[in-house]
């Protein structure tokens, strides 16, 4: 029956099955989980909203509903201004760590792997911490360290690039040197910064937080990530055939040199955000995927999908209990690793170290 | 029969002064199934891995449908000719239908994923390998020889002109060797050109229509699969003496052969 292969033809009618996909009520929880810690951020919180309310303010301030305004100026404020922007930050930001996870388990074929491996997080920090330190304007704070986070990857990038190829060892390895060189000039800092006040704010910072998130920070923010973000869905199948390895892939047809570098250039920008916006979120990017593989399996045509509804409803999970847990709030990094270690540790032992 | 791929004057060395070999000339024919036999460490691999273009020849060319490997696209090259490889890594559990899938790689763009032609197309070849059963299990729990087949279907399912197999039996047990050996005589016998390289000469006879004997760094010998295993062209190969039987079983012809031990 090669004949037919060769002709490329479909087959005679009955003969094929349907694509295995997980069950619709798998994907409606999966839907769920996110939009209802959503809507949950909106509600939760030390100024008491009511549902009512709330629903009313967003109907008459985003969709322009006649509506006459029977709240206090107060409660707008705290809807619109900062529960909005952080929920949707949260949501963002969660979604897009979990895909540049789970799009990089898949390029270094190694489900451990967290989105910062390539120095990201490392040239992240020294960017901000040397803004702190300067006393510059928030705004360019973050400037500053999306582009050190951009930096520090490039540096890897170029590092690892010999012979026309990117070995995966090789990026692994110099990833590991360039966060290493980061982090030292980080410590520099820290160790010239005044004790009084910046020590403590460099080290505020790199705990992460999405307290500060407001509507301008939303709007810069948003568009690299959700570009980004779409780009690795688009390239979602690919990294299945990417996963095979170098070789196989190019034998295949892929391109794998162009595919690595967009796949780099996605997360980067995804986790240069997030870093430069909300400071260090770990864990996320590393747990998210391994719990959706658990779910709905290997395949990252329907992984990808999965890890930015688990992630982004996990995020907003963590930074409502952030807010609501104590009277003044915990930074969202303790929380992230507090969580996130023990139940990776959990999924680990479950799927006994394996993947297989 | 036209020449489906020709090397010219081939020659490769990892270092400049040091080639594995230098002048090798071949011809595969269309709907041949052309056997690279040699002893383990001869450069059999490397010239797998020159023909498959993974790596650049020093010297002289290769040429598929009469065009430079060199002045193939990536995408080009997996259009025309599909790699088995030898040793194989299985980082996450696909399903095996999702591995045969793969090879619809090279006729989706970037940014496309398979549609439902491309799964049943994978299935119906997996079906006519005689591995649909497979189709749902993890690939990374079958047999070694189930494996083999899998990544045979997913090599069809690229529909390419030629297919280029590095030791397909070499991790296998006896059953799981039938069943991979059985499945490429059938491709062959369907008029797919195929390319293997192996060291177990016995294999030749059975699936092989040409061969070509690779000593250490020269060619001892090439052309139709008769005319070219001798005793003579085998010991020189191996470097060892070689003996060839006759043997009836069941009113089959086989030949084979044994190293002498003596």
């Amino acid at each position: 029956m090669i004949e037919l292969v060769k002709n490329g033809k479909t087959l005679a009618e009955g003969k094929y099955i349907i694509e295995k996909k997980p069950s619709s009520l798998k994907w409606i929880l999966m839907f769920a989980f996110p939009v209802c810690l959503f809507i949950l951020c909106l509600f939760l919180g030390r100024y008491t909203v009511s549902p009512g309310e709330v629903f009313s303010i967003l109907g008459y301030k985003l969709l322009n509903l006649p509506i006459e305004p029977y709240w206090s100026e107060t409660a707008v404020d705290v809807v619109i201004r900062v529960r909005l922007p952080r929920a949707i930050m949260a949501a963002l930001i969660g979604a897009g760590l979990s895909m540049s996870g789970a799009s990089f388990q898949g390029m270094f074929q190694n489900p451990l792997v967290s989105p910062f491996i390539l120095g990201v997080s490392a040239g992240a920090s020294f960017g901000a911490a040397l803004g702190l330190v300067f006393e510059l304007p928030a705004i360019v704070i973050q400037g500053l360290a999306f582009l050190c986070g951009l930096i520090a990857v490039a540096i890897t990038y170029l590092t690892a690039h010999i012979y026309k190829v990117t070995p995966i060892l090789m990026l692994v390895l110099s990833g590991m040197v360039v966060s290493a060189l980061f982090q030292s000039l980080l410590s520099l800092i820290k160790f010239v910064a005044d004790d009084e006040e910046k020590l403590p704010a460099i080290t505020f910072w790199l705990m992460g937080s999405l307290g500060s998130v407001g509507l301008k920070d939303l709007a810069i923010a948003s568009l690299p990530i959700i570009v980004s973000m779409a780009g690795l869905y688009l390239l979602r199948w690919k990294l299945n055939v990417l996963s095979m390895g170098d070789r196989e892939a190019r034998s295949l047809g892929l391109n794998t040199e162009l595919l690595k570098a967009l796949i780099i250039i996605f997360t980067t920008v995804i986790t240069s955000t997030a870093v430069a916006f909300c400071g260090i979120i770990g864990w996320v990017g590393q747990v998210i995927p391994h719990f959706c593989r658990m779910i709905v399996g290997p395949d990252h045509k329907v992984l990808i999908p999965a890890t930015m509804l688990i992630g982004a409803g996990y995020l907003l999970m963590i930074d409502n209990l952030c807010r609501l847990l104590t009277p003044n709030e915990i930074p969202l990094g303790i929380l992230t690793a507090a969580i996130g270690a023990p139940v990776f540790a959990y999924l680990l032992r479950k799927t006994r170290g394996g993947w297989h | 029969m036209s020449v489906k791929l020709s090397i010219r004057n081939a020659g490769f060395g990892y270092h400049a002064r040091e080639m594995v070999w230098r002048n090798i000339n071949l011809d595969v024919k269309e709907g041949e199934c052309f056997c690279l036999l040699g002893p383990n460490g001869c450069g059999k691999t490397t010239l797998f891995n020159c023909i498959s273009g993974n790596y650049a020849l020093n010297e002289g060319a290769i040429y598929i449908n009469g065009k430079n490997v060199r002045d193939y696209s990536i995408l080009e090259l997996a259009q025309t000719m599909g790699i088995v490889f030898q040793e194989h890594r299985a980082p996450f559990p696909y399903s095996s239908l999702e591995v045969v899938r793969m090879g619809r790689t090279p006729h989706l763009g970037l940014f496309g994923t398979p549609s439902r032609h491309d799964t049943e197309l994978a299935y119906s070849i997996m079906e006519d390998l005689g591995i649909a059963h497979l189709a749902d299990k993890s690939y990374t729990h079958i047999s070694g020889g189930e494996r083999q087949l899998v990544l045979i279907a997913r090599t069809l399912c690229q529909e390419p002109e030629i297919i280029l197999f590095d030791e397909p039996t070499s991790h296998l047990d006896f059953k799981n060797q039938a069943m991979v050996l059985h499945t490429i005589k059938q491709l062959s016998q369907k008029g797919m050109t195929i390319i293997m390289t192996t060291h177990f000469p016995n294999h030749v006879w059975k699936v092989g229509t040409s061969v070509a004997m690779l000593g250490y760094k020269r060619m001892v010998a090439q052309g139709p699969v008769d005319e070219v295993m001798t005793e003579q062209n085998l010991s020189e190969t191996y470097g060892v003496e070689i003996n060839i039987y006759n043997a009836e079983s069941d009113h089959k012809q086989i030949r084979f052969c044994d190293p002498n031990l003596e």
